[in-house]
């Protein structure tokens, strides 16, 4: 274990972050995408069921196969690994932030308009502050996906802590491979564990306590 | 006309006609209630007064404007909405909930803060309340606060849909005496949709009744217990209630007895025993020589100040329970019952003794009322003696 980190660490620590760059940027463009959709969503159903429909087909694209469309497309590196990972991010948070704004109850938008809000007043002020906790969990859900994905990522040349697993696969050293794998596991988890946070900061008090 | 509804119609796509021709006048200051069967087209039709809905023809003019010319954003911060769950913000305190309407209106803090204190006044809620959340307050609390978000801005107009549909019996009727007393003491004009007769006949000054998107009746609520429009307004009124119709607009004035045993505060207790005796009574109204209501005067004040005291103003009573005589028998009998008065005076405007009402006289109401013997009177003969502190014979005076 020392000795692995002697060797490796400075590596560890820079793959470490290419892995939270990847997945960083890909779950910030998935929000970004998809939480403004989803609220959009919400205001015409019939085109809803069509999106979320092809957004569940995309997340039913094996991780692998994905990656490897994205070469043609966008070469290799950096660029194509993130584009595949924002496709796999969107759909919990999609189908969360619509659900999520779909649920609040109807007698309070009732209410909301009622009293002389605009449409755009009432999901700023009401919908979606009743909505954050279970777009947050979309979001959670996401990070996680993403975080394990990105390590595929090393295939197309992304780098990240798929390098370490992938060589230890060609290698048939397992020290890199757990290597590689306990730091993404570790990375997931803490990651978990922060926009839990997030979200009870986001969830809106209701009571005094 | 403060609020003028001509020749509403709504059809939902599908053909399905929800209002019908519908046409309706209302007065500033008016309680209008909506009244009739789910699907009867009430609340369709209250809705379309804020622009929750919009009407496939007719006009709708607040204050001569034609609704459909204003920005239906503006309009609806100008009228005030209840709903019936309620829909208080969960996610903002009771301050903010009260001062919604007002923030979107730009008001400054000082003057919200201010409007929040005297609205949760108004309701008879401590201030405390304010910064609690919605969850922590009960149901009636709640529509409360429901109400007063409703009245925050100034609104003039308040539509109220079922408001109080949900909540138990108790808090409701509390709930009808609250917004009453709101209604007539801020003049606001009230259109108030309900399914429940009770609470129309209750809060209304106008009920509209309505059946299968059409109007059936307009009528203060006497008129519509007195002259049901139809078999449909018959049956929504209940059997039982027309029964009672009669006493709900009969007057004390109507029933009272009028030749009251009295006497004058200057008379000797003496006098006033012999009084009592004559007439076979055990209390004597007091009255000035003007006839003035004063007071009254029980057998046992005598007995006890008969050998200390020498005149009747000496020992009456001067806090005596009286009735007007133009007041309803509908709002009376329950006081009158309830505070178990063997009778009770009757005066008029002037402050006058014209009568009295005896719990005989309303034994006769009741029986009239189960029976429906339109020619009794309320005869003197059916006076029983022990009930009748006025009796039969000469007046006093």
């Amino acid at each position: 274990m020392m000795h692995f980190l002697a060797v490796y660490g400075l590596s560890l620590l820079g793959k470490t972050w290419q892995h939270i760059y990847i997945s960083g940027i890909s779950l910030g463009l998935g929000i970004i995408f998809a939480v403004p959709l989803g609220i959009a969503l919400t205001r015409t159903k019939r085109t809803a069921n069509i999106v979320i429909s092809i957004a569940s087909m995309l997340q039913t694209i094996p991780a692998l196969a994905l990656l490897a469309f994205m070469i043609p497309i966008f070469g290799i590196g950096v660029k194509p690994a993130i584009i595949a990972l924002f496709i796999y991010s969107l759909l919990p948070i999609l189908r969360n932030t619509y659900i999520g704004m779909n649920d609040v109850d109807p007698s309070l938008k009732d209410a909301a308009k009622g009293m002389g809000m605009t449409p755009w007043q009432s999901i700023i002020k009401v919908e979606v502050p009743l909505a954050a906790p279970v777009i947050m969990s979309g979001v959670r859900l996401s990070a996680t996906y993403v975080i394990a994905w990105a390590a595929l990522a090393s295939y197309i040349g992304a780098g990240g802590l798929g390098d370490f697993i992938f060589n230890g696969l060609n290698l048939y050293r397992s020290d890199l491979i757990l290597g590689g794998s306990i730091p993404v596991i570790i990375l997931a988890l803490v990651v978990d564990w922060l926009l839990g946070k997030v979200e009870t900061a986001l969830t809106p008090r209701t009571s005094e306590e | 006309m403060f609020l003028s509804m001509e020749h509403l119609n709504k059809t939902y796509p599908g053909g399905k006609v929800a209002v019908e021709d519908f046409n309706l006048e209302v007065e500033k200051g008016e309680f209008v209630c909506f009244i009739g069967t789910s699907g009867s087209g009430k609340t369709t039709t209250m809705r379309m007064i804020n622009r929750m809905l919009q009407q496939t023809s007719g006009t709708i003019k607040i204050n001569g404007q034609d609704i459909s010319q204003m920005d239906p954003v503006k309009l609806r911060r100008k009228i005030g909405y209840v709903i019936q769950n309620i829909g208080l913000m969960p996610h903002m305190t009771i301050r903010q909930n009260i001062t919604l309407v007002p923030r979107l209106l730009k008001w400054s803090q000082d003057k919200m803060d201010q409007r929040a204190k005297e609205m949760i006044k108004l309701v008879d809620l401590p201030e405390e309340f304010l910064d609690r959340y919605p969850s922590e307050l009960s149901g009636g609390q709640q529509q409360r606060i429901g109400v007063v978000r409703a009245l925050a801005a100034d609104q003039d107009i308040i539509l109220m849909d079922e408001p109080y549909g949900a909540l138990d019996p108790i808090t409701r009727e509390s709930l009808q005496d609250l917004i009453k007393d709101l209604q007539e003491r801020l003049g606001k004009t009230i259109i108030f949709v309900t399914h429940d007769m009770d609470e129309a006949l209750t809060l209304a000054t106008k009920i509209v009744v309505m059946d299968d998107g059409k109007i059936m009746q307009i009528a203060s609520p006497d008129e519509i217990l007195q002259h049901p429009a139809n078999e449909f307004v018959e049956n929504l009124i209940g059997k039982d209630r027309l029964i009672q119709a009669r006493p709900s607009i009969t007057t004390v004035g109507q029933v009272m007895l009028t030749n009251v045993a009295s006497i004058t505060p200057d008379k000797l207790l003496k006098e006033a025993l012999k009084t009592m005796h004559d007439r076979r009574v055990d209390s004597l109204l007091v009255t000035d020589d003007g006839g003035t209501l004063k007071g009254y005067l029980d057998i046992e004040d005598i007995d006890y100040n008969f050998k200390t005291a020498t005149s009747v103003g000496d020992v009456m009573h001067n806090d005596v329970f009286y009735v007007k005589s133009d007041s309803l028998v509908r709002d009376t009998v329950e006081r009158i019952l309830k505070r178990g008065f063997k009778n009770v005076p009757v005066v008029d405007s002037n402050n006058k003794l014209v009568g009295i009402v005896t719990r005989a006289a309303l034994v006769d109401i009741v029986y009239d009322a189960l029976w429906g013997d339109d020619d009794k009177k309320s005869d003197s003969e059916d006076t029983t003696a022990e009930t009748a502190a006025a009796d039969q014979g000469g007046d006093a005076k």
